[in-house]
């Protein structure tokens, strides 16, 4: 069984686009929409990985972020944080939220499987 | 008469000598700054111990052998009210000081807002009081000479003359050798401490001869008192309260005792010792009254004048030597009392009338020409030269007849008018100058009227039958029985009316009136003078120039103190070596130091004529108010301005803050056109890489496919969009208006808007849609669509309604949505219009141009797009005009 990943994205297809890739590199992937109910999909979910969009209805993904920084049990989870603004405050805003990885969109494919690939240690390829 | 007139002369002129020498020298050594004795409380005392005049001396005696002890009274009197009623003389006092008070009439004055009209009517009094009184010393030298010359050689008028001459040249030289800024005469104070050493020593001597030399020691003298009509004497009780009364007031009011003993008081503390040490001399001066009066009634021929008997008895004993020291005692009696009252005298004429009608007749450049300084001088010496002068006249006039006591209580009545304006400005706010100038009217009338006239003489001024039957018959004025009071003792009775009218009238009046602001000003710094000395700042600051106010100093204080003066005060102000500022301070402290050379009217008259602010008027005051009530518009001017100025601002704060606002957004709009392009590219671009990939089967592909050609529409949507907007700010719109019905419209709406399968319910009340419209339908359709699409994505109720109205509104109709949401907060409502524009920081579709892109569609249709507060839920307002549709309203309604 690979590893787990949690998506939370509310953009539909690309929800479905990142699915499609990180299922077929082996990961078991879960999908949440809704930034005001992120955190307990994470604590529900206890994914390895998780890949988190800034811009969330309900919550911003930043502060979602720094949610998970704080808290003892999530603080060790690596993150991906996804924007679409492309700007260069973005991603200091999320490096200083304590994100692992941050990625503009759009991305090329390979880009994205092979972060979280990196992400999830080598095992889950 | 062995005594020789020559020899007699020889002691007068010796005697005067010596009293010109002390004088001299007491005023060298003032001069010198050695003060010592000069200071001592036993000369203050003593000064005022020309309370015993000649009449004391010689009359005393002549009182008791007449009436008996009433001449007690005299002593009496005096002694009650320094012993009794201190406090109100260090008041008096204080003041004195403290105002640089320069005579009675002067305190009058200053205390009723320096009027110079109660000056010249107390100084008229006084000088009337006063007038018989000098003549009575001149006839008492002139009887007591006439004793000694058996009215043999020389005649009594040239004596008269002589005395009066003589006065007149002391007093000139020494009472105004110069302009003393506190107004003492050492000098004279000194010699009449001098004399009243003489006339204690004098009658001493004389009560001790008849006690033990005639009567054969005080056992005898007791038994002589037993046997002699003195004893027989009954207490007239009403007689023996007024005349209490008369002695108590005249020792206060009497412009020469005023003299000593305020104005040439030189510390506050003599007044304590003078407390008990001026009863003790009067108690001296009256012990041997009753001795001489009864040896005198014993032993001389009946007949004989018992006023002289002081002289007389030793003569009758051959002691001719005793009899040139009485002699000497009753001159220093009568000269001493003559000086001091003519210096008295002169000063209030001089500064209260003599002045006053002099800075008149020169308005203007009074104050900074000629020489001020020599004309109150000059006028002070014709001053004095003119009272004596008219004691002389008295006495030519008088015919020296009528008993001495007599005159004098005429006298004591006559200055006694002025204490109730006196006691009532001491020790009561209220007191006004009309109330005090009336009183002391009303006073002096009656007094001339029912006791001077009748006291000179029946039938000089008054016949017999004048004072029988009243002026004209009319009984109730007869001048000793007036409003029909009859059968009381003349004095009494012009004493119970005068100072009874007088003080009622002075209080009725007052209390009818109100005080001038000087006046008050002037008042509370008399009756209050102990809690503050200098407080109170009666002269607000003027342009008056420091040198104006120098010259003008220079010339009445004197060039040397008028400088210490200033450059005193420009020390204080450190200024020193310049000229002083000209502060009210400096003002009020200049002029009560020229009020102590020319009066407190005066003084207050010519600084005023330079400083530029007579007295504090009720113009002034106006002024003052005016001004403060200029200060007040400005200040509300100020306020104003203030206001619009914190309008302004707050106007800008507003502008600055929508434009912040607006930057903000716009800075998240370019975030927000980022992501709404970059989203849509993000599926493109993955789908389209895994399109690529081989191994994938049709209907997958056919789903990616379709997902790519979504984005692809999305993107061009957006573009539509941003271009749409563009167009509709430039104006460069084109309408294809049509008529078409408002339901119509509504319909095309709801369904577009709603397609993707939102759940929204719409409720609307067709029948008032149906309104025909000439617009353009499809741009119409589409605010609402973004309207209605708007309600379905943002409103948050668990079953989301959204409702349409219509109504008339004017020239218009309204059109409102309203959703039953949470509405949209207050502080959002001035930007949800501007592009870019979205409600809060999280994502939904849409890039925020929609309502922006409303607003202006309706603008180009001639209406406008307003968010209604207040509604429950979010709610907008589409207002179309009238123009538009009214033609076909009434069709559609049938």
């Amino acid at each position: 069984m690979g590893k787990r990943v949690l998506l939370i994205e509310d953009e539909p297809n690309i929800v479905e686009a990142v699915r499609y890739l990180l299922t077929r590199e082996g990961w078991a992937v879960d999908t949440h929409s809704n930034g005001a109910t992120a955190l307990d999909a994470v604590a529900r979910r206890r994914p390895d990985v998780i890949v988190l969009d800034a811009m969330l209805p309900g919550r911003s993904g930043f502060d979602i972020l720094r949610d998970l920084r704080t808290a003892p049990d999530t603080s060790a989870i690596p993150v991906l944080m996804l924007t679409a603004r492309g700007q260069r405050r973005d991603r200091e805003m999320a490096e200083a939220a304590g994100a692992s990885r941050f990625m503009t969109k759009p991305f090329s494919n390979s880009d994205i499987v092979d972060c979280l690939r990196e992400l999830g240690g080598h095992d889950a390829a | 008469m062995t005594l020789s007139f020559n020899l007699l002369l020889a002691a007068c002129l010796a005697y005067s000598a010596l009293l010109f020498i002390v004088a001299f020298a007491a005023e060298k050594r003032a001069r010198a700054g050695r003060l010592g004795i000069l200071r001592s409380p036993l000369v203050y005392t003593l000064s005022l111990s020309i309370y015993c005049t000649a009449w004391t001396f010689y009359g005393a005696v002549g009182y008791a052998a007449r009436s008996g002890l009433e001449f007690v009274t005299i002593y009496l009197g005096p002694t009650l009210v320094i012993v009794g009623w201190w406090a109100m003389l260090r008041k008096l006092v204080r003041i004195g000081r403290a105002q640089r008070i320069t005579s009675i009439a002067d305190l009058i004055s200053s205390r009723y807002g320096k009027s110079t009209a109660l000056g010249v009517l107390v100084t008229l009094l006084a000088v009337i009081g006063t007038t018989p009184y000098i003549a009575l010393q001149l006839q008492s030298v002139t009887l007591s000479f006439s004793v000694f010359t058996d009215g043999g050689v020389g005649d009594e008028t040239s004596t008269g003359l002589w005395v009066a001459a003589g006065l007149a040249l002391f007093t000139i030289l020494f009472g105004t050798r110069n302009l003393d800024v506190n107004e003492h005469h050492h000098g004279i104070v000194t010699a009449i401490a001098v004399e009243a050493v003489v006339k204690l020593v004098a009658i001493l001597a004389v009560g001790a001869f008849v006690v033990w030399g005639v009567a054969g020691g005080p056992t005898a003298v007791f038994a002589l008192i037993d046997a002699s009509p003195i004893a027989q004497w009954q207490m007239q009780q009403g007689r023996w309260v007024t005349l209490l009364l008369l002695a108590a007031t005249a020792f206060v009011c009497l412009p020469r005792m005023f003299q000593v003993m305020v104005v040439e008081n030189t510390d506050e503390t003599h007044l304590a010792t003078a407390a008990w040490a001026f009863p003790l001399y009067l108690l001296a001066m009256s012990l041997f009254v009753v001795p001489i009066a009864v040896v005198g009634l014993a032993v001389l021929p009946a007949g004989s004048n018992p006023d002289l008997f002081v002289l007389n008895v030793p003569l009758a004993f051959d002691k001719e030597w005793l009899a040139m020291l009485v002699f000497l005692g009753g001159f220093s009696s009568a000269t001493s009392m003559v000086i001091v009252a003519a210096i008295a005298l002169s000063t209030m004429v001089s500064n209260n009338i003599v002045m006053p009608i002099w800075l008149n007749a020169r308005r203007g450049d009074a104050t900074l020409s000629g020489d001020v300084r020599n004309v109150v001088l000059r006028a002070r010496r014709l001053s004095i030269a003119g009272v004596l002068a008219l004691g002389y006249l008295y006495y030519r006039l008088s015919g020296g007849g009528g008993a001495l006591a007599a005159i004098g209580l005429i006298a004591f009545l006559g200055v006694a008018q002025v204490m109730p304006a006196l006691v009532g400005g001491l020790f009561w706010r209220g007191a006004t100058r009309n109330g005090a100038a009336a009183g002391l009217i009303v006073g002096f009338v009656i007094w001339i009227y029912a006791l001077f006239l009748p006291g000179i003489g029946t039938g000089t001024v008054m016949s017999a039958q004048f004072l029988a039957d009243g002026p004209f018959d009319i009984g109730w004025l007869r001048p000793r029985a007036l409003f029909g009071i009859d059968g009381l003792d003349p004095l009494v009775h012009a004493t119970l009316w005068s100072l009874g009218l007088n003080a009622s009238v002075f209080v009725v009046v007052s209390l009818l009136g109100f005080p001038g602001p000087l006046e008050r000003l002037q008042g509370s710094e008399f009756v209050n003078v102990f809690r503050f000395s200098t407080a109170h700042k009666g002269r607000s600051p003027t342009t008056a120039e420091a040198e104006d106010l120098l010259m003008m100093a220079q010339r009445i204080l004197g060039a040397r103190e008028a400088q210490a003066l200033f450059q005193a005060t420009a020390a204080r102000q450190g200024k020193d070596g310049y000229l002083p500022d000209v502060t009210s301070d400096f003002l009020e402290r200049l002029e009560r130091e020229m009020a102590g050379s020319v009066g407190a009217a005066t003084a207050h008259a010519m600084l005023g004529q330079i400083a530029g602010s007579g007295a504090v008027s009720v113009a002034d005051l106006m002024r003052v108010a005016d001004e403060s009530a200029q200060m007040m518009e400005h200040s509300i001017q100020l306020e104003a301005k203030s206001e619009e100025l914190g309008r302004t601002a707050r106007q800008l704060r507003e502008a600055n803050e929508k434009l912040t606002a607006i930057s903000i957004q716009k800075d998240a709009f370019l975030s927000q056109i980022s992501h709404e392009l970059r989203t849509p590219m993000t599926s493109i671009r993955a789908f389209s890489e895994i399109l690529r990939e081989a191994g994938m089967d049709r209907e997958t592909r056919d789903r990616y496919a379709g997902i790519i050609h979504d984005e692809a529409l999305r993107l061009t949507r957006l573009l539509d969009d941003l271009l749409d907007l563009s167009v509709l700010e430039n104006g460069q719109i084109n309408l294809h208006e049509t008529d078409v019905e408002l339901t119509d419209v509504i319909d095309r709406a709801c369904t577009a808007a709603l397609s993707d399968g939102a759940r929204l319910t719409i409720r609307r009340v067709v029948a008032d849609e149906r309104l025909m419209l000439h617009t353009d339908a499809d741009r119409l359709t589409q605010v609402f669509i973004n309207i209605i699409a708007n309600a379905a994505k943002y409103c948050d109720a668990p079953s989301p309604e959204l409702r349409i109205t219509v109504s008339a509104c004017g020239d218009g109709i309204n059109v409102d949505f309203i959703d039953n949401g949470g509405g949209i907060p207050m502080a959002q409502h001035a930007v949800i219009f501007e592009k870019f524009s979205r409600l809060g920081q999280t994502r939904i579709a849409g890039a925020g141009l929609g309502l922006a892109i409303c607003r202006e569609i309706v603008a180009r249709l001639g209406g406008q797009i307003s968010y209604l507060p207040g509604q429950g839920g979010a709610a907008f307002r589409v207002n179309l005009p009238q123009a538009r549709f009214g033609a076909h309203a009434v069709a559609s309604v049938a």
